[in-house]
């Protein structure tokens, strides 16, 4: 069976276990900086579920009732905030940054400093953005979206605040964006061509990419709307003959790239754990690979989509339509590339692959009413009610979050050197998957049948399955302390990780649980590809995934 | 048992098949009624779109779930499974589908919205210089949010964007024109036709094309008839318009779609969809005496005096003004967005 070469010199033995300080540091270690962004962005993660909890007792019944209206509206606005900027870009940012070097066999990030930098940038935007609510006014209350004129005439204060913290939160995404594209473009060990890196790769290029297109435009929309909003300029003021069209533009010019900033890297992350615990190689290296790419340029031309009933002409309608409609097929390729991977494989049914098979059974339904809500007359109904907000947990929670539970099974034993706690692990996906399915599935038929988003009190007749929506966020709220107690128990007292637990065949299990300071003691060796299974043999001389040929792949053979 | 995997996979595509169209054929149970000439359009597609989506959800619960039954790892077998990297029919195959449906569900849309009257020139945003004439009369509702008349508006020649006629009624004058004004929290209509008159309520005749233009006084609001599947957003300094054709005579709710602020929850009302007799009867009760008539040449800086003035109006906007804490009269001030902060 394939197994990397433990005896081979990418492998030494462990470091002194280094003192926890170095995680409260200013540390250039992109290792030390990865567990850094991803314990921060779990704890906004767990900040942000605490207020849609909030959101979801308030809906419990039509009636307002748990919070006022005001602060209902600061809820969901902040809750959305954090979970998009301050949880699931900067995980995606976090397993970037602690896996990249390692599976490209480099000794660290390319700005090492940059990277620190880029990272100190977050805790205290979140710590901003959160101490809002106490702020005259409390904090930002018009939706993530911040949509002029609204947002100019709430809380000054609080969107002031706002503005200030996502335009943080934006920068440290840039910057961690250059540091990406550099990184996979420029230090990749020898041998290793573009074509034969892991797709974690591919798909992290294909969201810096985004990344760099797209955040300085929604810099410069909020930077306007701050002078709106502070210096009483009228770029999105209709009152001075501003146009509040315009500041929609820009956002969602950003805001569906973003999409797919938060959602490539765990692409990328599926397309690893998939072949690695279904004992398979990954099937169409090249789609799955280059699709990322497509889905990445073809994110930069769909952003209108967000605006079908706003101020929209009918041929830009047609053409939003149509552009958005294209993108299912890039993303179609990677579902189908999915399925025959674990087809005919040894699936490993850890809560590692349970994550992982959960995220493509999720997200394909956020995808098939992705291409529903891309048909304008049926948007038409359906824009800003909860149908959309069904859509969006599918992809963000269903996609991204699961996505993200998959990789830290994957990945917690190699950056923390233990193993995570198995039955554990399946309680937790047991009760996710249920409490995410309880919650977000019904909000589809509420949508239809006519409750908006973003209300506090709705229609009594829809009372009932609110209330079913409710159970689910409770039952959601409460599947995140069996994963609490597994990490925390895990890493204090867990069993010893071996270096290569899930005997896979990527550079990061070559060296030790956890690895050195510098990764590689010398030159790492490639010895196989990344998805050898079943062919590659110790000692055997592998081809590299760029010089197979067609009939190759048909016959399995890569000698 | 040894069924040959053909028969096997024959029997899976028809059960698939039947699965979805069953799916598909009950798609108005997830609907609420519907009520204008294209509004059952509308649902016809979902009605295709849920068909496919039902085949595809199936397909790919059924694979991850049959993977996890059939190719569970075996105790002690820790081989790997066998290493196939690819198959490039079958990947094109999966390409050039999905890429058909969309195509198919695009042209499908497309037809829909232009019957939706979504192409009409005149709502488009296609030709913008004849629109000025046909909605010149219109753009009083597109005030300035301070309510003064600065005249240097853009809104002076732009069209009004949204669904326009149906295409058989193109270049028709539509059979009754309401002007729609969205303030936080209520809609206010206009009815140019009945000299001025304003209402709370919207109502019209079953059966007759009815044109909506859409004003916003202070932020962005938008206008959504759940049983109609029609929706606008209402925007401040740009006019847009909505227009159909009821068909089922009833009562439906008028939903604020757009987030507006803290009683955007509450900013509902109802339209009334009335037969020829029910609606003259309500015309005949609500025609404002002629002198008002001036009211209707300028309706928006009249707009509240106008409304408290007519009794049921009063009693529409005090419901507010009981919830909102302030004076009806108040409401007058709501036009611009600094007054309405708390
Ligand atoms: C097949 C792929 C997809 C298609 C065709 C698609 C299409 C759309 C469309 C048309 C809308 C606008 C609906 C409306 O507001 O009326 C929308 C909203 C949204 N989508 Fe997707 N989407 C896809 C995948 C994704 C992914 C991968 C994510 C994120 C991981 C995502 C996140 C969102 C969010 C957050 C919104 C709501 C934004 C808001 O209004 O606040 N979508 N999607
Ligand atoms: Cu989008
Ligand atoms: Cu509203």
């Amino acid at each position: 069976m394939a197994s990397a070469d433990l005896t081979h010199p990418n492998a030494i033995e462990p470091d002194e276990p280094q003192p926890w300080q170095r995680f409260f540091s200013f540390s250039v270690d992109h290792k030390v900086i990865g567990i850094q962004y991803l314990v921060t962005s779990f704890f906004f993660f767990l900040i942000g579920g605490a207020l849609a909890t909030a959101v979801r007792v308030e809906l419990a019944t039509p009636e307002v009732d748990f919070v006022s209206r005001e602060l209902y509206n600061q809820l969901f606005t902040i809750h959305a905030t954090v979970m998009i900027f301050l949880w699931i870009v900067p995980a995606g940012a976090g397993f970037g940054n602690y896996l990249i070097p390692l599976l490209i066999g480099a000794k660290d990030m390319a700005f090492p400093k940059l990277n620190a930098i880029a990272f100190w940038m977050i805790p205290p935007a979140g710590l901003l953005l959160i101490s809002s609510f106490f702020v005259p006014n409390g904090a930002a209350a018009s939706g993530w979206t911040s949509y002029p004129p609204l947002s100019l005439v709430n809380g000054q204060w609080g969107e002031l605040i706002w503005i200030l913290s996502v335009l943080l939160l934006g920068t440290s995404s840039i910057l961690g964006g250059i540091n990406f594209v550099t990184t996979i473009l420029k230090m990749r060990i020898p041998g290793m061509t573009i074509n034969d890196m892991p797709l974690f790769c591919w798909a992290m290029l294909a969201a810096s990419i985004l990344i760099l297109l797209s955040t300085p435009v929604l810099a410069g929309a909020l930077v306007l709307l701050c002078f709106d909003l502070m210096a009483g300029t009228t770029f999105f003021n209709p009152t001075g003959g501003g146009d509040p069209i315009v500041y929609q533009h820009m956002f969602w010019f950003y805001s569906h790239p973003a999409v797919y900033i938060m959602i490539l890297p765990l692409f990328g992350a599926i397309s690893e754990i998939l072949p690695v615990h279904s004992r398979k190689p990954i099937f169409g290296y090249k789609a799955i690979a280059y699709s990322s790419i497509a889905i990445s340029l073809l994110g930069l031309v769909v952003w209108a989509h967000h605006m079908f009933t706003s101020g929209t002409p009918a041929w830009l309608r047609m053409f939003f339509m149509i552009a958005t409609m294209i993108i299912a097929v890039p993303t179609g390729i990677k579902v189908f590339g999915w399925l025959a991977t674990i087809w005919g494989g040894k699936l490993r049914l850890n809560s590692a692959m349970l994550f992982a098979m959960g995220f493509v059974s999720m997200f394909v339904v956020g995808g098939l009413s992705g291409v529903m809500i891309a048909s304008v007359p049926f948007d038409i109904h359906v824009h800003d009610t909860y149908f959309i907000v069904a859509h969006l947990h599918y992809v963000l929670f269903g996609g991204s979050v699961f996505g993200l539970y998959a990789a830290l099974y994957h990945w917690f034993p190699k950056m923390i050197g233990r193993m995570l706690n198995e039955p554990w692990g399946k309680v937790h996906f047991v009760l996710t998957f249920v409490g995410f399915n309880l919650c977000f599935l019904p909000m589809h038929y509420l949508g239809l049948m006519g409750m908006p988003r973003r209300v506090a009190e709705y229609d009594p007749q829809f009372a009932t399955i609110n209330n079913l929506c409710s159970i689910g966020s409770y039952i959601l709220a409460f599947s995140t302390i069996p994963f609490l107690i597994n990490a925390v128990y895990s890493w204090v007292a867990g069993a010893k990780a071996p270096a290569n637990p899930w005997n896979a065949l990527t550079l990061e299990w070559t060296v030790a649980s956890p690895p050195p300071e510098h990764n590689f003691v010398g030159q790492p060796v490639l010895k196989t590809g990344p998805y050898d299974y079943g062919v590659a043999k110790q000692g055997a001389v592998r081809k590299p995934i760029s010089q197979l040929k067609a009939s190759d792949i048909l016959s399995g053979s890569t000698r | 048992m040894n069924v040959p995997s053909t028969i096997l996979t024959l029997l899976m595509g028809i059960g698939l098949t039947l699965i979805s169209l069953w799916a598909g054929q009950n798609y108005h149970l997830l609907l609420p009624v519907s009520a204008t000439d294209v509004s059952s359009e509308v649902d016809r597609l979902f009605g295709a779109m849920l068909t496919i989506a039902a085949g595809l959800f199936v397909l790919v619960q059924g694979a991850l779930i049959y993977a996890i039954v059939r190719f569970r790892q075996k105790p002690g077998d820790d081989t790997d499974g066998p290493p196939i990297r690819g198959n490039i029919p079958l990947e094109i195959l999966w390409t050039a589908i999905p890429a058909i449906i969309c195509l198919a569900i695009a042209v499908f849309s497309f037809d829909i919205y232009n019957s939706m009257g979504g192409l009409d020139p005149m709502a488009s945003g296609a030709g913008s210089g004849m629109a000025h004439h046909h909605h010149g009369k219109n753009l009083a509702i597109a005030a300035p949010l301070d309510g003064s008349d600065n005249g240097a508006l853009p809104a002076a020649t732009q069209v009004a964007l949204g669904l326009g006629a149906a295409p058989e009624s193109q270049g028709k004058p539509p059979d009754l024109e309401v002007n729609v004004q969205g303030l936080q929290y209520a809609w206010i209509f206009n009815y140019p036709s009945l000299n001025g008159t304003v209402a709370g309520e919207l109502h019209v005749p079953v059966g007759k094309d009815v044109q909506l233009n859409i004003a916003a006084m202070d932020v962005l609001h938008a206008f959504w008839i759940p049983q109609f599947r029609i929706k606008q957003d209402a925007i401040p300094g740009q006019p847009t318009q909505l227009r159909f054709r009821a068909t089922k005579a009833g009562n439906y709710p008028i939903v604020c779609a757009e987030l507006c602020g803290s009683f955007h929850g509450a900013m509902r009302t109802t339209i009334l969809v009335q037969t020829p007799e029910e609606y003259d009867q309500w015309v005949a009760s609500v025609m404002p005496a002629p002198e008002s008539g001036e009211t209707a040449a300028n309706p928006a800086p009249a707009l509240v005096a106008t409304a408290t003035r007519d009794l049921t109006d009063t009693e529409y906007l005090q419901s507010y003004s009981d919830r909102l804490g302030i004076e009806a009269q108040a409401i007058a001030q709501l036009t611009t967005p600094a007054a309405a902060q708390p």
